[in-house]
């Protein structure tokens, strides 16, 4: 078994509405020192497999094909 | 000119969509199952209704964007027939790729459910020319994730192409839009997506009938 986390986050420039709110709310909360806040998403796989090289090219590829929209969307994968 | 609604698990606006095509053209509009892998060679007409296919759970629209219909949607889309993606069916062919660009959470973060105006920023289009270049057009919205957003050299090129077909007036841009985009189309023409609902003004008992020049024009009732 494998286990790979993909990171999906709004590209710099892509507005980011829900992060914003959020790093207003931390303001609000008392956190000063906050310059600012992006919002992303984590995607835990496992893969039922042990080739290490199998497994993050087949993660980038589900990556590529629906984890991220690739107009408003970065990813990175790592595998664990 | 015969239609089909596509369904996919999560829509909610598909019955609103077939009373709409059924009311204007005389028959029932064909249903189509995600599921299936082809579409009837006499479809001259797909309407992707609103809702939330999937639950929106990953992001609006890019699961059903990914299930087998929308391939079939896709080869005819290629051939010319025409496609219209309402809401969020506009959010599925943005995410199949067969429009550009991507709809993001409204930028005031809230849910919006009321009337807008639309201007006709292209009445040159198959599905717009029943109205006229300008015209200021009402119409209902009801969307989370309506913000629509393309990187400048994308947004550039379908400006430069005349690509957009409706805009909100500024005044009632209800989510955030880039240039006030409500609804646009592919190069070739032949593909519409919209957030807002001509479905649901095309009667006097709607109070209104702003969209229903939209759907006789898409259906070859009227020409220009």
């Amino acid at each position: 078994m494998i286990k790979a986390r993909v990171t999906v986050t709004l590209k710099n420039g892509v507005l980011d509405p829900q992060g914003k709110a959020i790093e207003h709310a931390l303001g609000g909360l008392g956190f000063s020192g906050v310059d600012s806040v992006r919002q992303g998403k984590i995607f835990d796989v496992v893969l039922a497999t042990s080739d290490r090289k199998e497994a993050e090219a087949e993660i980038k590829a589900m990556a590529a094909k629906l984890l991220a929209n690739s107009v408003i969307e970065d990813f990175s994968v790592e595998v664990i | 000119m015969k239609a089909a609604v596509i369904l996919l698990p999560g829509l909610n606006r598909d019955r609103d969509m077939i009373a709409a095509l059924t009311t204007i053209s005389g028959q029932a509009p064909l249903t189509i199952w995600q599921t299936e892998t082809s579409i009837p060679d006499d479809v001259d007409l797909i309407v992707i209704p609103g809702g939330f296919s999937y639950g929106d759970y990953l992001r609006c629209g890019a699961i059903a964007a990914r299930m087998p219909v929308m391939q079939a949607v896709r080869e005819k889309a290629e051939k010319g027939t025409r496609v219209i993606g309402v809401c969020n069916g506009f959010q599925i062919l943005l995410e199949s790729g067969l429009l550009p660009g991507a709809l993001m959470r409204n930028a005031s973060l809230k849910f919006v459910c009321r009337e807008v105006k639309l201007e006709v920023a292209n009445a040159n289009t198959v599905f717009t020319q029943g109205y006229a270049p300008g015209q200021i057009i009402r119409c209902p919205v009801a969307h989370h994730d309506g913000n629509y957003f393309t990187d400048a050299a994308t947004l550039a090129e379908i400006e430069a192409n005349d690509q957009v077909a409706f805009r909100y007036t500024p005044d009632t841009n209800p989510n955030g839009s880039v240039n006030n985009i409500a609804g646009i189309v592919n190069k070739a023409g032949n593909v519409l997506g919209l957030m807002p609902h001509p479905e649901n003004l095309i009667e006097a008992a709607h109070g209104g009938t702003d969209g229903r020049a939209l759907f006789e024009a898409a259906l070859g009732l009227v020409e220009a």
